[in-house]
C-alpha cells in the first residue's frame, strides 16, 4: 500500500505550477526552457500514477514519449536560444524586439 | 502509514522544495544543479510507483543528458547574474489570488473524486515486460520519436552552422 492516487495527483499539480511560474515570472529564457521542463516533469508523474492506479502500462509508454520530446524540445530550444546570444548579447526577453 | 506510504511523502517534500529552491535561484548554475535532485528525486518516485525502466531512464536523460547540457549552456556563456529583476509587489497580489482560489479548488476536486481515496496497491512492471509492451503496441510512435530526434539533431546542427555563414556575411 502506497498513497491515495490523488495524493499524487496533487505533488503532480503543484510541480507544474512550480515549473509555470518559472516559465512565466522569470526574465531569463534559459530559465523559461527549465521552467518548461520542470512542467513536462510534473505531467510525468501524473501519467506513471495513472498508470498503477489503472494498472494498465499506457501510461509508462506515455511517459516514454515525453522523455524524447523533452529532450528534443531541449536541444532544439538551447541552439535556438544561442542563436538568439550570439545576434543580440542577452538572454532578456525583452531583448528581441527587432525583426531584422 | 506504511513504509512505502512514508517514502512517497519524504520524496514529494524533497522534489517539490529542491525544485521551488531552483526556480527562485537567480544563479543558473545553482538552479540547474537543485534541479539534478529534483530529478533524482523524481526517479525515485517512480521507482516507487512501479516504473523501474522509467526511473532509470529518467536519471540517464533528465538527471543525465538534459540537465548537462544546460550546464554546457550556462558555463559557455557569460551572463550577467544580477541584472534580471523581478515583478513588483502589487503585480504580484492579484495573480498569488487567483491561483490559491485555483489551488483550492483544484484540491477540493482531486481529493473528492471518487475511487482516489483508496491507497494504490505495490506493483511493479519488470523493464522486460514493458520494453516488449512498448515496441508490441506502440512500434509506429517509437518510429515517429526516433524521427523527431533526428530532425532536432539536424535542426541543432543547422542553427549553429548557418550563425557562422551569417556572421561572416556581416563581416565582409
Amino acid at each position: 500500500m502506497i498513497v491515495p492516487f490523488s495524493h499524487i495527483l496533487l505533488l503532480a499539480g503543484v510541480l507544474f505550477s512550480l515549473g509555470m511560474f518559472c516559465a512565466l515570472a522569470r526574465r531569463n529564457l534559459i530559465m523559461i526552457v527549465l521552467g518548461i521542463e520542470i512542467m513536462l516533469n510534473g505531467a510525468s508523474i501524473a501519467f506513471v500514477g495513472s498508470a498503477l492506479h489503472w494498472q494498465q502500462l499506457e501510461g509508462q509508454a506515455f511517459v516514454l514519449f515525453i522523455l524524447a520530446v523533452a529532450a528534443a524540445e531541449v536541444s532544439l530550444g538551447l541552439a535556438i536560444l544561442l542563436h538568439a546570444f550570439r545576434r543580440t548579447g542577452s538572454f532578456d526577453p525583452e531583448a528581441y524586439n527587432s525583426l531584422k | 502509514m506504511t513504509l512505502y506510504g512514508f517514502l512517497f511523502y519524504v520524496l514529494a517534500a524533497v522534489v517539490t522544495a529542491s525544485t521551488a529552491v531552483a526556480v527562485t535561484r537567480r544563479n543558473l548554475v545553482h538552479a540547474v544543479v537543485y534541479l539534478i535532485f529534483s530529478y533524482f528525486g523524481t526517479a525515485m518516485l517512480f521507482y516507487l510507483l512501479g516504473a523501474p525502466l522509467l526511473a532509470a531512464l529518467e536519471v540517464i536523460i533528465y538527471a543525465g543528458a538534459v540537465m548537462v547540457l544546460f550546464l554546457f549552456v550556462v558555463m559557455m556563456i557569460r551572463v550577467e547574474a544580477s541584472g534580471e529583476h523581478f515583478f513588483p509587489l502589487s503585480q504580484w497580489i492579484p495573480a498569488a489570488l487567483f491561483s490559491l482560489v485555483y489551488l483550492a479548488a483544484g484540491s477540493v476536486l482531486m481529493l473528492a473524486a471518487p475511487g482516489t481515496e483508496i491507497p494504490l496497491k505495490m506493483l511493479t512492471a519488470a523493464p522486460r515486460d514493458f520494453g516488449l509492451y512498448v515496441l508490441q503496441n506502440h512500434w509506429f510512435f517509437i518510429e515517429v520519436i526516433s524521427l523527431l530526434l533526428l530532425v532536432a539533431l539536424i535542426g541543432a546542427l543547422q542553427l549553429g552552422r548557418k550563425q557562422e555563414g551569417l556572421s561572416r556575411e556581416e563581416e565582409g
